[in-house]
């Protein structure tokens, strides 16, 4: 089971950079790249989970070493918070692009945009 | 076990919902599917004891979902169904495969140090309690003053961290308002700008 978890994920992963190199659509391109942000961010989530943890959160009336006794991996997520925002930054960058080369060619093939150079 | 059995079935819907993505042959549905796959993996935070993360992806969520149906909905998609080209998919495969390998090969030495530890048993939970994780868990409260120890860390620990995100959304948004912008790309629009 354990397994399983991290091969899907592995497979998520998989999946991106598949629509990554295969596809000619710039806007399947930009669903690649989300979809391997999405697939890190899990597997990074998945690597912290611990059985039955709690969210690392101190409850009210806890004391910090019952804490880290029981709760799940807190440094992962707060690098996971960080790459979620950059992965929202790096999608609208290419979004922009994206537009850009839909005003100036009219199409988001990158076989006719590579072909109306000029 | 039931969330573990949550958790594999939610990896699986966001699989199938990444390939719907990938392969449908209209834009406005992949783009939809893509939205699927975002708010799965944000019930998977959420189960897997990361509900700071989890409202993030669900913000993130909606604003690209946004982002790109505004810029497929008013834009007709002429690109071809090409047929699909044999060696760069051959090429996919092969190096899947190796990841594939890699993975079970890392996760094979269960415990042992080096590979990735198995699933439920983060780094931290060992016995030797030096690590960082734990340090941050035990002393977060009062170094920090902060309940929440992730954003103990994020805001505290590791706050250059955060500034140079912040750097990097600051040059994002800059660099889609220098691409996108109307003023300057023709030479007719120059009487608009004042200098």
């Amino acid at each position: 089971m354990g397994i399983a978890v991290y091969v899907l994920a592995f497979g998520l992963l998989l999946i991106g950079v598949y629509a990554l190199v295969a596809k000619k659509n710039i806007v399947r391109i930009i669903i690649g790249i989300a979809i391997l942000g999405y697939a890190v961010n899990l597997l990074l989530v998945l690597v912290g989970y611990r059985h039955g943890g709690t969210p690392p959160i101190l409850a009210d009336g806890q004391t910090s070493a019952d804490l880290a006794a029981r709760s799940v991996d807190p440094l992962p997520q707060a690098m996971v918070l960080t790459s979620i925002v950059i992965g929202l930054s790096v999608t609208a960058l290419a979004v922009a692009l994206a537009i850009r080369l839909y005003d100036k060619y009219g199409t988001f093939d990158m076989n006719d945009i590579r072909n109306l150079r000029g | 076990m039931t969330i573990e059995f949550f958790i594999l079935m939610l990896i699986i819907f966001m699989i199938i919902a990444a390939l719907i993505a990938v392969e449908s042959i209209d834009l406005l549905s992949a783009v939809i599917a893509v939205g699927a796959a975002g708010f799965a993996l944000s019930v998977i935070d959420l189960l897997a004891g990361a509900p700071d993360l989890a409202f993030p992806q669900v913000l993130v969520e909606v604003i690209t979902l946004v982002l790109l149906i505004r810029m497929v909905m008013t834009r007709r998609d002429t690109s071809r169904q090409t047929s699909r080209d044999t060696l760069r998919t051959a090429v996919v495969l092969l190096a899947g495969s190796v990841f594939l390998v890699a993975v079970f090969f890392a996760a094979g030495g269960m415990g042992m140090s080096g590979g990735i530890p198995p699933f439920g048993q983060p780094v931290m939970g060992s016995a030797a309690d030096t690590g960082v994780s734990t340090q941050y868990l035990t002393r977060c409260a009062e170094d920090t003053g902060a309940a929440n120890t992730v954003m103990g860390i994020l805001l505290d620990y590791r706050a250059y961290d955060t500034l140079g995100e912040a750097t990097v959304i600051f040059v994002a948004i800059l660099g889609g308002y220098v691409v996108l912008r109307r003023v300057g790309r023709k030479k007719d629009a120059k009487e608009v700008e004042p200098s």
